[in-house]
């Protein structure tokens, strides 16, 4: 968001077959000529489609689609943060800065970014493979510090444990997402202090017990 | 009726008005920034916070509807300091350069904040700076300036209906402005200027020509169109520096077409300042008697049935008049003042005139264009048709070219035959307009200046009759000429058309060509082909070496609209007077004075020596021209003449929005339009594209 | 401490199945037909009764705000449930757990919401970065129809109900009920003014409820136990159990699902691991996400988790989002991050909160510096106010009470800072 101006005149664009019968499907769920709802999500399937980001010619694509002025959907592509309307690398590595994830230390996330990769946030890899940026809570606090990397989360992290995920990428891999601490979600790290009688948790807590066996 | 108590005061307003208005209602003053009565409500600036009981946080009270038993404050030390807050926070990032701003003097800000704002910043951060943004050649951006009102975005995309402006990015990041750099194609985009409450949107034509307090303000009307639109003019010296709009609910509310706002540098472009006489094939310089002796020489024995005169689009009444007079006391019955070749008669008035009238076109739920563009024909009635359309439940169906209009409408078609159709009642369109409550139709010059045109007048008429417009019994009449000069209505209304045997417009031309016409007089007439009276000899009365000076062999220099007091005569049949704001350059003369001396000279003295004479005699002519700014309703009879429609399609009645009278053709502004924005009409005529 | 066959959120930590056969397992959808056959008016004031109160932050009384809704549903003006799904308040994170690992208690919500108020349709709007979580919560909806417990004939009940899933693209503003409302319609979100407030005028100019997932996801249990269950829990005007979410320096941060007015001091130690360090370690406590004023220690060692308490507090509960701060926190640098981000979440709308995030944001920045005079920290108070109650939303608000808080309870560290910086004008201040 927030860029200003526009990045030059990049050509045209224009939904794939596949990603049309989606942006039908999805222009679907709103009621008849309500079909400017379906600007977010069209704009995030268009910035799919475009290597992630947003194109001048994918937003004028969009108005058009959506029957909505040009300057409506430039208005909304520039308000929203996940709009990126200039270039980002293969590997978008959003570090949550906010409040919770600095107490537990994003600071060292970020450092890791820049070390592993020579890049702070707002700046993308010479090979355009990796972008870091700073974003604002993701919403995954107890799981603090974390990052979102294209569609996932990457928690409880450390500045080694960031290191591995990106050097993990480096080489071509998936790290898996999710806690990098061992934790299966948001319970207690040193075991669950409620729901201990459930059948389900109980049934789980077994499991991992033998499994540590 | 809700019943509140404001400041004390017991108050009964009336149903949906808001807190502000109610306040307004009993004279109290509430300071707003982002609201504008005319705009939807955005509720932005919190300038007009007040407090209401029971409330525990104050309210903005441009969005907050009166109720009953709402006991509002507007004038406790708690209101003063928030709206000392609001005005602190505009300030912190406002650039402190009212020196610099074309704004200065006429600034809400600037004004505001000599109640509201404090001595001295607290704010010592660096301040915003904003990019400016391109809007064409008409605005000049400072966006830095910009308190984020939306005002402008409002207009365009209300009232204008060119949804070109917004604001992206969000937080202190928002900036106003199109996204993609262009210019706003909108003829009515000079009205941001006044809109915006700051210097943000300022007028580049007019960019530190002057400070309000240096100008002579006149309160006039326009002639760029048959609109009328109410102006003030404002100028330093002996020149007109810039065009506001005036307020006038019933023509055009606050706003003016850019044409009407910018065409004025075109007042000191290409003047006629001092007589000209042909001398050799060459327009020569020459005194006043020189340049009469010669017209009262050449007219020496030629009988009236060869001398012809035509009146131009931006002719006055008073000089039309005369003109009638001389014409009639020298033995000649060729007048016109249609040098379009309209094919309108001079009466009835119900025939020629926008009946609806342009308020009335709010309260209208069908409407039927023929062969004609509102949007630049007359841009502000273009306006209110789109007003009435964003009240809903409006059909509007388009014979004629297809236009880019503001509001939807179903294009019937090219054909003109389509007219004859839904006279028949054969087409589908006839049965909306049947079933509306109070349907409308509007005939343009493109329909009318043509040879069928009396053909397409009689079909109108009988639309009209058959679809239930006409209905004298509750004051509707739906039938509507739209005129593009200011000068025909009242050119009609004084006769000036041809008398008994006499030849119009066409008539004329083919009997210079022909050497059957001896003497043809031009006043102000220039939108006609020329070079068709080589072999007659032309007297040109006017205020711009246009077409019609070229082509004269004696040029006498009249005065532009800002220069006389001169009656007009808008298509609703308003009669409306123009004010003098300036004295006509050189030796130039208001156009009436022109026409007595020359009759003085010819022998055949008009009697009117004041200007008060010759406004008697006006009223003599028509008593119409005794009461100003009302509207007559005419009498309905018929008119038209039967015949066949041809099936070519209409062309445009007026080409070039930019480019239609000697005043706005000689005008740079107008050009650099042109340049950047095309005609309007969906071509491009420029290189900037 | 809450018994477990209280808790709502049996499969809160995922270590169930979040689908449809497990969540049937665990009695969601259990014959909720039945429940929905008791009508609108029995539905709300069971709800109403129960003294739910909306779980997003703002404390409403649900069924109440339900209530507001047109009693008869006008032709051409369906009545419409917006779930706010957009979690984006600093320190928050229980939604997401809601969605991901128990879906159809959301969804079962939704039905029963939807029928209390007379509505056939929902919207879910989940944040845009719950990429995972929309994509769990869509096959749970796909499920749900599949089974009948959507479409045509919900669950049976004879109506139809359809739930819809809208992904927000990062906006935190968007969490505010009418700004979700116009980002739903494909615009900025940008609060509206109010009145017109949803109830009447909401979506597509529609009668629209906007209900928080967690308020919504205890609605089924609160249905199905009876409200005399809920109220049975937690302190009077405060009642149920809350999802709260413990982050920062505590040893073990995590979720749980807790009585309401649970102490700080037990939620701490019981189940987060306790403080960084011990109790005694304690610095401060924000205890309802980012926008509440914190709380010091002396606070702490007392305050009951619930609205009214923390309200006594001078602080709030909000989204029950207990960030915690050690003594090693530079609690300036801390408020002075929040600060930052609504600056940049403002939307930039009306003037106090466009103009006063960022003044606020950049005196915070330069006194967590110690560079500034005494004076400015008056000024930033009165800035503060300024904002405070006078925009057309509570984003204003939420940027001013942190800093309030902050001046209230560390003035003096604040001062000591610039007295420091003074002393040695060249040294950055140590906290």
């Amino acid at each position: 968001m927030s860029a200003a101006t526009p990045a030059p005149a990049d050509g045209t664009f224009c939904f794939t077959p596949e990603n049309e019968g989606t942006a039908r499907a999805i222009i679907a769920k709103y009621p008849p000529r309500r079909q400017a709802s379906a600007v977010l999500p069209l704009l995030d399937l268009a910035q799919r489609q475009n290597g992630g980001w947003l194109s001048q010619a994918a937003l004028d694509y969009v108005a058009q689609y959506l029957q909505m002025p040009p300057i409506r959907v430039y208005e909304v592509a520039t308000f929203y943060t996940m709009f990126n309307l200039k270039p980002v690398g293969r590997h978008h590595i959003q570090v949550c800065t906010n409040l919770p994830c600095w107490l537990r230390g994003s600071d060292a996330i970020v450092a890791a970014c820049r070390k592993h990769l020579g890049i702070g946030p707002g700046e993308t890899t010479a090979d355009g493979a990796f972008t870091v940026s700073e974003v604002e809570c993701a919403g995954a606090c107890v799981n603090a510090p974390m990052v979102q990397i294209g569609d996932d989360y990457y928690e409880d992290l450390t500045a080694d444990s960031m290191g591995s995920i990106l050097e993990t990428l480096k080489a071509g891999g998936t790290p898996k997402p999710g806690s990098q601490s061992g934790r299966h979600s948001c319970e207690p790290a040193g075991g669950v202090t409620s729901l201990t009688s459930t059948p389900a948790v109980q049934r789980f807590l077994e499991k991992k017990a033998e499994g540590n066996r | 009726m809700p019943k509140l108590t404001i400041d004390g005061r017991e108050v009964e307003v009336a149903a949906g008005l808001t807190v502000l208005q109610a306040c307004e209602s009993i004279g109290i003053e509430i300071p707003r920034f982002c609201y504008h009565e005319r705009l939807s409500i955005a509720g932005n600036c919190r300038m007009c916070l007040v407090t209401m009981a029971g409330s525990p946080k104050p309210v903005a009270s441009c969005a907050m509807p009166a109720a009953d038993n709402m006991v509002i404050q507007t004038n406790t030390p708690e209101v003063h300091k928030m709206r000392r807050s609001v005005m602190e926070f505009l300030l912190i990032n406002h650039p402190l350069d009212c020196p610099i701003c074309d704004q200065g003097g006429e600034c809400d800000l600037q004004d505001q904040a000599m109640a509201y704002g404090f001595d001295r910043g607290r704010f010592i951060e660096n301040k915003r700076a904003v990019k400016d943004k391109y809007l064409g050649p008409l605005i000049k951006t400072i966006m830095t300036r910009c308190i984020h009102c939306t005002r402008c975005i409002r207009f365009a995309t209300e009232i204008a209906g060119v949804p070109e402006l917004g604001a992206t990015g969000r937080g202190e990041g928002t900036e106003i402005g199109t996204y993609i750099e262009k210019a706003l194609t909108s003829e009515l985009s000079g009205n941001l200027i006044d809109v915006c409450p700051v210097g943000a949107l300022t007028s580049k034509p007019y960019a530190f020509c002057a400070r309000p307090w240096e100008l002579r303000k006149t309160e006039t009307i326009d002639v760029m169109d048959a609109v009328g639109s109410n102006i003030r003019v404002d100028a330093r010296g002996n020149e007109v520096l810039r065009v506001l709009p005036r307020l006038h609910e019933e023509i055009n509310e606050e706003w003016i077409s850019d044409k009407t706002r910018f065409a004025c540098d075109g007042l000191r472009r290409q003047r006629l300042d001092q007589p000209y006489i042909r001398v050799d094939g060459k327009l020569k310089p020459a005194t006043w008697p020189e340049a009469l002796s010669a017209v009262a020489s050449r007219l020496k024995g030629v009988p009236g049935a060869r001398i012809g005169a035509i009146a131009g689009d931006l002719a006055d009444c008073e000089s039309m008049l005369l003109v009638k007079d001389l014409m009639t006391r020298l033995g000649s019955p060729n007048l016109d003042c249609r040098q379009d070749g309209a094919a309108l008669p001079a009466e009835p008035r119900a025939a020629y005139l926008f009946n609806t009238t342009i308020a009335g076109i709010e309260t209208a739920d069908a409407c039927l264009l023929i062969g004609t563009n509102p949007r630049i024909e007359a841009p502000l009635i273009n306006a209110r048709m789109r007003k009435r359309f964003r009240n809903g439940e409006f059909a509007v169906g388009l014979i004629g070219q297809a236009a880019e209009l503001t509001y939807p409408f179903e294009h019937l078609g090219e054909d003109p035959r389509l007219i004859e159709e839904v006279a028949s009642g054969r087409h589908p369109f006839a049965a909306t307009l049947k079933a509306a409550q109070r349907p409308m139709l509007v005939l343009g010059m493109a329909a009318l200046a043509r040879a069928d045109g009396s053909a397409i007048l009689d079909a109108a008429r009988r639309i009209a009759e058959t679809t239930g417009m006409i209905r004298p019994g509750d004051g509707w009449n739906g039938f509507n000429v739209l005129h593009t000069a200011a000068a025909r209505t009242g050119g009609l209304d004084l006769g000036f058309v041809p008398g008994e045997g006499g030849l119009d417009t066409a008539g004329m031309l083919a009997a210079a060509e022909a050497g059957a016409l001896d003497v043809v007089y031009l006043l102000g007439a220039d939108e006609l082909d020329t070079s068709r009276l080589k072999r007659a000899f032309v007297i040109y009365q006017g205020h711009h070496g246009d077409a019609g000076a070229h082509a004269a062999d004696v040029i006498l220099p009249g005065a532009a609209y800002t220069e006389k007091d001169a009656t007009y005569v808008n298509t609703e049949g308003r009669v409306q007077q123009a004010q003098l704001a300036c004295h006509p350059p050189g030796e130039a003369r208001a156009d009436w004075k022109i026409v007595r001396v020359l009759a003085d000279k010819l022998g055949h003295p008009l009697g009117l020596d004041t200007l008060a004479d010759v406004r008697a005699r006006l009223a003599a002519a028509n008593p119409l021209f005794a009461s100003l700014d009302c509207i007559e309703p005419a009498a309905w009879a018929s008119f038209g003449t039967a015949g066949g429609i041809d099936a070519a399609p209409f062309g445009a009645a007026v080409e070039n929005f930019y480019l239609t009278n000697p005043i706005c053709r000689a005008s740079v502004t107008m050009a650099e339009c042109v340049d950047v924005l095309g005609d309007r009409q969906g071509r491009k005529t420029g290189t900037h594209g | 401490m809450l018994r477990d066959q209280d808790r709502v959120f049996t499969n809160l930590y995922g270590f169930d199945s979040p689908y449809l056969e497990a969540a049937r397992a665990r009695g969601d959808w259990d014959n909720t037909k039945d429940i929905i056959v008791r009508g609108r008016e029995t539905l709300t004031k069971d709800v109403r009764e129960a003294g739910l109160r909306g779980r997003g932050g703002a404390g409403f009384n649900t069924g109440m705000k339900w209530s507001f809704m047109p009693k008869e549903v006008s032709p051409g003006r369906p009545h419409y449930l917006v779930v706010n799904a957009d979690e984006g308040e600093p320190g928050t994170c229980k939604d997401r757990e809601i969605m991901r690992h128990e879906p159809h208690k959301l969804l079962e919500g939704c039905v029963l919401a939807g029928s209390a108020m007379g509505a056939q349709a929902a919207y879910i709007y989940v944040r845009g970065e719950f990429y995972r979580e929309a994509e769990v919560l869509q096959r749970a909806i796909d499920e749900a129809y599949g089974a009948g417990l959507l479409g045509p004939n919900a669950c049976g009940a004879g109506a139809r109900f359809d739930v819809y899933v809208h992904r927000g693209a990062g906006a935190y503003i968007c969490g505010e009920e009418t700004a979700l409302i116009e980002s739903l319609e494909g615009k900025k979100g940008q609060p509206r003014l109010k009145p017109p407030f949803p109830a009447n005028v909401g979506l597509y100019g529609c009668p629209t409820t906007v209900n928080n997932v967690e308020t919504i996801s205890v609605v089924p249990a609160i249905l199905r136990r009876g409200s005399g269950w809920f109220l049975g829990l937690g302190r009077p005007r405060n009642t149920g159990t809350k999802l709260f979410n413990i982050s920062g320096h505590v040893n073990q941060p995590c979720t749980v699902e807790e009585e309401m007015g649970v102490p700080l001091k037990e939620l701490i130690e019981r189940h987060a691991g306790g403080v960084r360090g011990g109790w005694n370690n304690l610095l401060a406590v924000i205890p309802g996400g980012s926008s509440v004023p914190l709380l010091p220690k002396a606070v702490c060692d007392s305050v009951h988790m619930d609205f009214d308490s923390l309200a006594a507090v001078k602080s709030g509960l909000g989204t029950a989002a207990v960030i915690v701060m050690d003594k090693s926190t530079d609690v300036v640098r801390a408020i002075a991050r929040l600060s930052r981000f609504y600056k940049h979440e403002s939307c930039g709308q009306c003037t106090p909160c466009r103009e006063g995030t960022g003044w606020m944001w950049r005196v915070m920045e330069r006194l967590a510096d110690g560079r500034g005079s005494i004076e400015e920290i008056d000024v930033l108070e009165q800035v503060t106010r300024q904002v405070e109650g006078h925009t057309i939303c509570a984003l204003g608000d939420a940027a001013a009470w942190p800093i309030q808080g902050l001046i209230r309870h560390f003035r003096p560290e604040i001062e000591r800072r610039i007295a420091e910086r003074k002393a040695s004008p060249n040294q950055r201040s140590a906290a």
